[in-house]
């Protein structure tokens, strides 16, 4: 029960990680109907940038990941202007492409700045425990929940109640009918792109946090593929509520190995996408997403 | 005299009207034939000569070079198939590629070896072999896809590469092992060892060539083969199989509705691509030393995805010249590392070549869908219209 109840903490920990990473997708997805796969790239630069921005004294983990987000999210709003802006009306398989190319770059470039040797984001928690009673959870797992929920809250309300919330959902609505209205169509898909980039970045100091940067780090981000086939590709409640199971899922392979024992060693890397796959054959659109219509 | 025949000489004048109008078919039969037009015959048959003749010229790693540029083409003409003409997009084909080369290294490989071999190194064997069981691992995964259209196509069979590179690094009496890693499979035909160097000079009547190094027979070889996939794909794409692949490109509901099996053909499309990666995986890796199972992962598949798109979706030369151009990335860009500054050869340094090359990939994917969407086949196609024209740009 000891080790359930661990192996739950840990996957919520992971699962918020994956569910921030979801998110962009998401966001992307419901502005623009493409799948972004330069979200890896977003991570792991935003991660690098991180481990060199905490070196700054004074500034912290929490103020390096603030700042390091920040400028991922205008790295964003770049490449959204220069690179996908002209692609808007040609096919999303062109464009989704296009994102594969922008990954390999900035992953290249970021990869090149870890270095030889490996990175740190000096987060404040490393491996400790919290213990209470008899459960034990890693504190960094407990910090990243933490400020997930708060992002999560904080994008339920800019949804809500700002002016480019409502915007954002007019044209995930219907592009054409918002573009009608005065919605600036384009200022939607530069903001989305820079809130997928941003939230990136700080899910990828946070899958950084007690652990090292390497070549190795970014494949996490492709996690968040199984959670938002899961959710559904436009469901925001979806990719939050899949990335949590898609967590717990994983953390289970993990402590109970005997149980997947017919999938080799290391089962929990290949969970996900079985999941995955399990989901696509019984409910394509995923969770809470909505079934694909085709019109003749 | 009209306007049109001034200046002709009067013997080319009496020839038949279509030996000056290449474009002007009589028959079905000369429309949709493999080289429909004189220009055409002549320029494949000046090409194949001078592609044939490179051993002589060039030196043996530009060779070597070359020679993965044939195997990289072969798995490109498969993804055209499968993305150019069925419309279908897959990330997963380094899976395929694995599953073929290990097909091929298992047949081949040492008997006594410490991982399972059969010592069966004839490549009439083992490629054959390697492409079918691709193809039937292919046809297995395919009523999945089948399920699934765009990028939800393209999210499972990414899935699958993560869990092929799982499944190929567990399987350690099959592949070795991430540790250990796998021989290649050894390339003799007809009993003659082709990826060793020539002992004696072989002599055919009065003539004798060679003894000719390792990296010119293999050139030879996969020049050889690549000339047969392509010719074979350029088949079945001209056939009815391959009409029925570009209905369900252009608008999968359409071709269903007047008759195109769906699940049938894209099936197909699946086999037939999965084989041709397969094939592209066994022999690609002829000339290095040892394969680790981590080989076959997402890079390869996208390094594919990009040979497709940058050689122009939707034929088969595209495909060859598009994984020619990225088997000779690296030379590339060694080569702008010389030019440009800043950029140096030394890999401590942030800004190497390698890291160039890396960029490059991104820049030419970019690049191409910006700015040439039809790819080097579209460029081509551009100049050829300027010149029939010329001097008018119209």
């Amino acid at each position: 029960m000891t080790t359930f109840l661990a192996a739950i903490a840990d996957g919520l920990g992971r699962g918020s990680v994956y569910a921030l990473i979801a998110l962009g997708f998401v966001i992307i997805y419901k502005s623009s109907r493409v799948i972004s796969f330069a979200q890896p790239g977003f991570m792991i630069a935003g991660v690098v940038l991180v481990t060199y921005l905490v070196e700054i004294p004074g500034l912290g983990f929490f103020g390096a990941m603030a700042l390091g987000a920040g400028l991922i999210a205008l790295l964003g709003l770049g490449v959204e202007r220069s690179v996908i802006r002209p692609m808007i009306g040609r096919p999303v398989f062109a464009i989704a492409i296009i994102t594969i190319g922008l990954d390999i770059i900035l992953r290249t470039v970021a990869h090149a700045y870890i270095g030889p040797l490996v990175r740190h984001v000096e987060d404040p928690w490393g491996r400790e425990m919290l213990t209470v009673g008899t459960l034990r959870m890693e504190q960094r797992h407990l910090a990243a929940v933490i400020t997930a929920t708060v992002l999560v809250g904080l994008l339920f309300l800019f949804f809500r109640y700002t002016r480019m919330g409502l915007a954002m959902r007019a044209v995930a609505e219907d592009q054409e009918a918002a573009l009608a209205q005065g919605v600036s169509v384009g200022a939607v898909f530069a903001v989305s792109w820079a809130l997928a980039a941003g939230l990136a970045a700080v899910a990828g100091s946070f899958a950084a946090a007690g652990v090292s940067v390497d070549n190795t780090f970014w494949p996490i981000a492709l996690y968040a593929l199984p959670v938002i086939i899961l959710g559904g590709l436009d469901s925001l409640p979806g990719a939050v509520l899949a990335g949590v199971v898609i967590g717990v899922l994983r953390s289970l392979a993990d402590n109970y190995p005997d149980a997947l024992s017919w999938l080799g060693s290391n089962p929990s890397v290949i969970v996900p996408w079985l999941v995955m796959v399990l989901v696509l054959v019984v409910r394509p659109y995923g969770l809470f997403g909505t079934p694909e219509v085709e019109r003749v | 005299m009209s306007v049109l025949t001034r200046g002709v000489p009067a013997r080319l004048a009496r020839r038949d009207p279509a030996s000056r109008r290449p474009l002007l078919h009589t028959s079905y039969r000369s429309d949709m034939a493999l080289l429909n037009s004189r220009a055409k015959r002549y320029a494949v048959l000046a090409v194949l000569a001078a592609a044939a003749a490179l051993p002589f010229l060039l030196a043996d790693s530009d060779l070597n070079l070359l020679a993965g540029g044939s195997a990289y083409a072969i798995g490109a003409i498969g993804l055209m198939l499968l993305t150019g003409y069925a419309g279908q997009v897959s990330l997963g084909h380094a899976f395929f590629a694995g599953v073929g080369f290990y097909t091929a290294a298992v047949i081949s490989g040492d008997p006594d070896g410490r991982s399972l071999g059969f010592g069966v190194t004839e490549i009439l064997i083992w490629l054959p072999a390697a492409g079918l069981v691709a193809a039937v691992v292919g046809a297995v995964v395919a009523p999945l896809a089948t399920r699934l259209r765009g990028l939800y196509l393209a999210i499972v069979t990414l899935g699958l590469v993560f869990v092929g590179e799982h499944l190929f690094a567990r399987w350690e009496s099959v592949t070795g092992g991430p540790s250990t890693g796998k021989r290649p499979p050894v390339v003799e035909l007809f009993g003659y060892r082709m990826d060793a160097d020539g002992t004696a000079p072989l002599s055919l009547g009065p003539l004798s060539v060679g003894p000719f190094t390792r990296q010119q027979q293999m050139y030879w070889v996969m020049l050889v083969l690549l000339v047969i996939f392509a010719v074979a794909a350029r088949n079945v794409g001209r056939s009815n199989v391959g009409r029925a692949f570009t209905a369900i490109r252009d608008r999968d509901i359409a071709a269903g509705v007047i008759g195109v099996n769906l699940t049938k053909q894209k099936t197909v499309a699946f086999a037939i691509s999965s084989g041709y990666a397969g094939c592209a995986g066994a022999l690609f890796y002829t000339t290095v030393l040892n394969v680790n199972p981590n080989q076959f992962n997402l890079f390869l598949s996208v390094l594919f995805i990009v040979m497709v798109l940058i050689g122009g979706v939707g034929t088969i030369s595209g495909a060859i010249a598009g994984a020619f151009l990225i088997a000779l990335l690296p030379r590339i860009s060694s080569w702008l590392a010389d030019v440009l500054p800043l950029v140096t050869t030394r890999p401590q340094d942030v800004l190497n070549d390698s890291l160039m090359q890396f960029v490059l990939y991104g820049l030419l994917i970019i690049g191409f869908l910006l700015f040439e969407p039809r790819g080097l086949v579209g460029i081509w196609s551009r100049v050829r219209n300027w010149w029939t024209t010329f001097p008018f740009s119209y």
